[in-house]
């Protein structure tokens, strides 16, 4: 009972080997069963998530949200898939067709491929190769050739203006994000997930906090939501790079979006916040898979807050804030964090005393930079204007 | 070990196939009226003159450039990252120093004026 993934899992696979099934095509089917359910719950996630991201977004803007299909509009994200099926597809003229067809699934299947590693409880992993984080970079960045294929074969100025901004962003922030990413992993000493998660003593969040945040930041540019949303700045660029898509497949960008912020929010759980790690997590893993799912929306909740909360930014101000300021400080807090984590293994200090130091080191060095930067940065000049006059009704001029 | 190979080519076929079956989906029950003004390039309302691919920023290719170089850096310290417990001391400074060398170009493309974006 209490491992009931494994055990489902192993009556499976008897009951194959049972029908005369040979050991190669058991293992290949259930492979295939695991991935296939994966996949599915990911789709039925994302249609939750629709639905949480826009209720959110009214409640925070004062708005009702989504409120007429059900309670609390909760059928909301049904109606529109219903409605998106529907649609015609509508294809420009001079459009290269090859590319433009596949761009959308090419976008959608970056986002779901990263979901073959993550360990979602102990013993339930996909794949626990020992290049996990590799692996989530590499895949991850095919994302970026669906974007630059979306916005150069829909023979669309603003696609491909849009496609060539987000590309600049995508590849820029991908710097200080793999460098933050290389925190946990210098941390447990392993580029397997599985290893990461267990080495979370206390979670990382704790022993490298700068590491989060400027992993957070930079992945909140790698989904490409406010305020790093330049890559689909309405007033400049219509819709960026998917102008011209409509249907299902401008359906799949939009929920390879949303699925990328729920992703991103299940990598930081990975790294940064315990993965499945809780309270009898270790005796019972299926509770360590609600873990991982509950870390993981609540850090998707976060993102969403912050992008509601915040405008836009102009693109020299995002690339510069990256250039000058996350990548450098990302270095310094990789090598500050090497050093610090050779010498005290050397002493053997107790753990609390490494986390303590650690933790120091981190916020010392965030302060630092935040200094610099205030220091740096030129102070916004306000051009002074003299009042002007304003038309007063007769017979209420203050005496 | 192979078989976590394996599973992610599976894993990878059955994420690339899912997607296609929903775009495919609506081919066979969505309308298709296909006529000349709808399927105009959308630009605002405006027709659309001349070549579509036009030119960008040269911008974009020096970020692609920096890009590299510091992609190719972290390749090579993701190893030095996983075993560090394992080093001596001095190992541990020359990964310092290799990132401090990439750093120095850094802020020679940032001196340079290179990252301005004007």
């Amino acid at each position: 009972m209490a491992d009931l993934i494994n055990l489902i899992e192993t009556w499976i696979k008897t009951l194959l080997l049972g029908w005369g099934a040979s050991e190669g095509l058991t293992e290949f089917t259930l492979q295939a069963l695991g991935s296939v359910l994966v996949i599915i719950f990911c789709f039925v996630i994302v249609i939750a998530l629709i639905w949480v991201e826009r209720k959110l977004a009214g409640r925070i803007q004062d708005r009702f949200g989504p409120n007429r299909a059900g309670p609390y509009g909760i059928f909301q994200s049904f109606a529109d898939i219903i409605k998106i099926f529907t649609k015609e597809y509508v294809t420009p003229t001079g459009a290269e067709k090859g590319l433009f067809n596949i761009a959308p699934v090419l976008a959608m299947a970056s986002v779901l491929a990263i979901w073959a590693v993550f360990p979602f409880a102990m013993n339930v992993v996909g794949a626990d190769v020992h290049v996990g984080v590799l692996y989530i970079v590499a895949v991850g960045a095919f994302g970026i050739l669906a974007i630059l294929m979306a916005g150069w074969s829909s023979n669309n100025r603003y696609a491909l203006l849009g496609a060539s901004r987000s590309v600049a962003m995508l590849i820029s922030y991908e710097i200080p994000m793999v460098v933050s990413l290389l925190v946990p992993v210098l941390l447990a000493h392993s580029m397997k997930l599985s290893l990461i998660v267990e080495a979370q003593q206390p979670w990382f969040i704790f022993v490298a906090p700068l590491a989060a945040l400027i992993f957070l930041i930079s992945s909140m540019a790698e989904i490409g939501k406010a305020p790093f949303d330049l890559l689909e700045a309405e007033s400049e660029l219509v819709a960026g790079y998917h102008t011209e898509y409509s249907g299902m497949k401008f359906g799949m960008f939009y929920v390879a979006e949303f699925l990328h912020q729920f992703t991103v929010g299940a990598l930081i759980t990975i790294f940064f916040l315990g993965g499945w790690s809780g309270p009898f997590a270790v005796q019972w893993p299926i509770l360590g898979v609600v873990y991982f799912y509950a870390k993981s929306f609540i850090v998707y909740v976060v993102i969403s807050w912050i992008r509601l909360s915040l405008p836009r930014i102009r693109i020299d101000e995002m690339l510069n804030l990256n250039w000058r300021f996350l990548i450098p400080v990302s270095f310094i807090n990789l090598v500050a964090v090497a050093i610090a984590d050779r010498v005290m293994m050397d002493f053997e200090l107790a753990r609390w005393i490494y986390v303590l130091v650690m933790f120091g080191t981190n916020i010392i060095i965030l302060l630092a930079a935040l200094m610099l930067a205030e220091k740096s940065s030129k102070a916004v000049e306000r051009e002074e204007f003299s009042p002007r006059p304003v038309a007063v009704p007769p017979g209420s001029e203050s005496k | 070990m192979l078989n976590y190979w394996v599973y992610i080519g599976v894993f990878l076929v059955v994420s690339l196939v899912v997607p296609l079956i929903a775009v495919l989906l609506p081919a066979l029950i969505s309308p298709k009226k296909p006529n000349a003004r709808k399927e105009e390039v959308y630009e605002c309302g405006i027709e659309t003159k001349g070549n579509v691919r036009i030119q960008f920023k040269s911008q974009y290719y020096i970020y692609a450039l920096i890009f590299l170089v510091f992609d190719i850096e972290i390749i090579f310290l993701f190893p030095w990252a996983v075993s560090l417990g394992k080093l001596p001391l001095f190992a541990v400074i020359e990964g310092v120093l290799f990132i401090a060398i990439l750093f120095a170009g850094l802020i020679y493309a940032m001196k340079k004026g290179v990252m301005a974006w004007s």
